[in-house]
């Protein structure tokens, strides 16, 4: 028996968003009396970090303090519609919608602000801290709660924006098959390093080196939560899990968590991550998306490191161990290639 | 099916139930007291979302019998933030970025509450060998593990 080791490389291009009939997100802004916003919106955080995200760009937006917004979704009954959170779109649709409906209400609060204030909208600037002032004459100020006070209970104002997003349908022109199915696009690439047991054909990670372009990074620490969480999804998906193991006879189909192979705690291995930036000029604040480019790169990575490790290609998902004990038995034992 | 009548201590509080027979802990914390924050998984003891501690040790509360616990103490994920402040473990979680989507959150806090309990100072692998029973889906084991490391005065490592 012996344990081979394999480095394997891979690189993504991803798309941001979808292209099946238009991809729209709306999202809806206002302020309550106590001077703090509420963004209405319907898409769903399932951990990505959308109420974070949405809640950062709505203050930065408006200029006032990430503690005054408030992300009230995920029910379709109460908030703007929301194509959904999939495809890597949620901070750039919802983001870009969030943007346009907090500059509406933006717009809204420095006119209320102006009136009280008896100047020109257009001398006033927000200090991020609560208040607008005049600009060069920061005595001369009005904090938003009293704006919005005076909007609801002088004024008859509604402190409000709306905002949509929408990236239309791209159709495929029928001469050239040329189309613009997105916007922007992410990149990633990973080099994945893995021991074979040639007597097992288990697969180990031992390391996976990594650098995602994503955009501007809104909240780093969340982007590098799903950079390391996607990039086991991909090795799971590389290794481990499948509903139908023999696809397509249905047999020794997995009927629960224990069949049902994921990586645990024990399967983890170092994971270098470096986020380079480069802003989109039609994000929000610059951001694409790293949600989905994140697992990509790790299944063709881990495939090429299986390998240079033992020699066998194998292009069938997941990568189990009888998958690539048959393989070296075909090949007539294992091969490690030349290590590059 | 007639009702069992069951006493037992549920985060250091008295609570007395009647349950049919073959409910299980879970269904009983949940549907019958109201505490929540054990979770629903799988059912069969393959997640580790619905983990509590009775008289202290781990227990996977879908697979426990309610009448089992008579006269016993269960504590829950309910049990660790007193009044407005989070217990060590919670804090952790929370500057560690270990939850994502959460639901596995309850049954990693137990366990590694369970954990900590025994062994003040655990190391990595000990740390891993305690969680081994609970799948995260987002798979962030890496904050979880650095977390409970965090909490334990251990170092974490980048």
């Amino acid at each position: 028996m012996t344990r081979h080791r394999g480095r394997g490389i891979a690189s993504v291009n991803y798309p941001i968003g979808m292209n099946l009939g238009g991809d729209p997100s709306q999202a809806l802004v206002h302020s309550n009396p106590s001077g703090k916003f509420t963004v209405a919106l319907s898409s769903i955080d399932l951990g990505q970090g959308m109420k974070s995200v949405t809640r950062q760009i709505c203050a930065e937006t408006l200029g006032v303090p990430v503690e005054d917004v408030y992300v009230d979704t995920a029910d379709s009954d109460t908030g703007p519609h929301c194509m959904g959170s999939f495809a890597s779109r949620g901070t750039h649709r919802v983001g870009n919608a969030v943007m346009a409906a907090a500059r509406e209400a933006r717009g809204v609060m420095m006119e209320a602000a102006a009136e009280e204030l008896e100047v020109n909208a257009a001398d006033l600037e927000t200090d991020g801290r609560g208040n607008i002032h005049v600009k060069g004459a920061p005595h001369r100020s009005i904090s938003t709660k009293d704006v919005a006070i005076a909007a609801q209970f002088k004024q008859g104002k509604t402190i409000s924006g709306r905002g949509i997003f929408l990236v239309p349908l791209s159709n495929v022109d029928p001469e050239t098959g040329e189309m613009s199915p997105a916007t922007c696009y992410a990149h990633a690439c990973l080099v994945a390093e893995v021991e074979v047991d040639d007597e097992t054909g288990e697969v180990t990670m031992i390391r996976m080196d990594s650098a995602y372009e994503l955009g501007r990074a809104l909240n780093p620490r969340l982007v590098e939560q799903q950079l390391v969480g996607g990039a086991w999804m991909g090795v799971s998906h590389a290794l481990y899990e499948t509903p139908e193991p023999y696809y397509p006879d249905p047999v020794h189909g997995p009927r629960d968590f224990v069949e049902y192979v994921m990586p645990g705690p024990g399967d983890i291995c170092p994971h270098d991550i470096a986020v380079l930036e480069r802003p989109a000029p039609d994000g929000p604040f610059g951001a694409k998306g790293p949600g989905e480019m994140c697992a990509n790169p790790v299944l063709p990575a881990v495939a090429n490191a299986i390998f240079n490790a033992v020699g066998v290609r194998i292009d069938d998902l997941p990568i189990t161990p009888e998958k690539v004990l048959r393989a070296i038995k075909a090949e007539g034992g294992a091969r490690p290639q030349a290590r590059r | 099916m007639a009702k069992t009548a069951l006493q037992f201590r549920h985060n250091g509080s008295d609570v007395a139930i009647f349950v049919d027979g073959g409910t299980n802990l879970l269904v009983a914390l949940r549907e019958l007291i109201g505490d929540m924050t054990p979770k629903f998984g799988c059912g069969q003891g393959g997640c580790g979302t619905c983990s509590v501690l009775i008289d202290g040790e781990l227990h996977l509360s879908c697979l426990t019998l309610a009448e089992t616990v008579a006269g016993r103490s269960v504590e829950t994920l309910d049990s660790l933030k007193q009044g407005p402040n989070l217990h060590a473990l919670q804090r952790a979680f929370a500057e560690n970025f270990a939850a994502q989507c959460g639901y596995c959150t309850p049954g990693m806090l137990m366990a590694a509450k369970a954990l900590l309990d025994r062994n003040p100072s655990p190391s990595r692998a000990e740390i891993v060998e305690a969680i081994s029973g609970n799948i995260c889906r987002c798979t962030g084991y890496e904050p979880i593990i650095n977390a409970i490391l965090a909490a334990s005065g251990g170092r974490v490592s980048a």
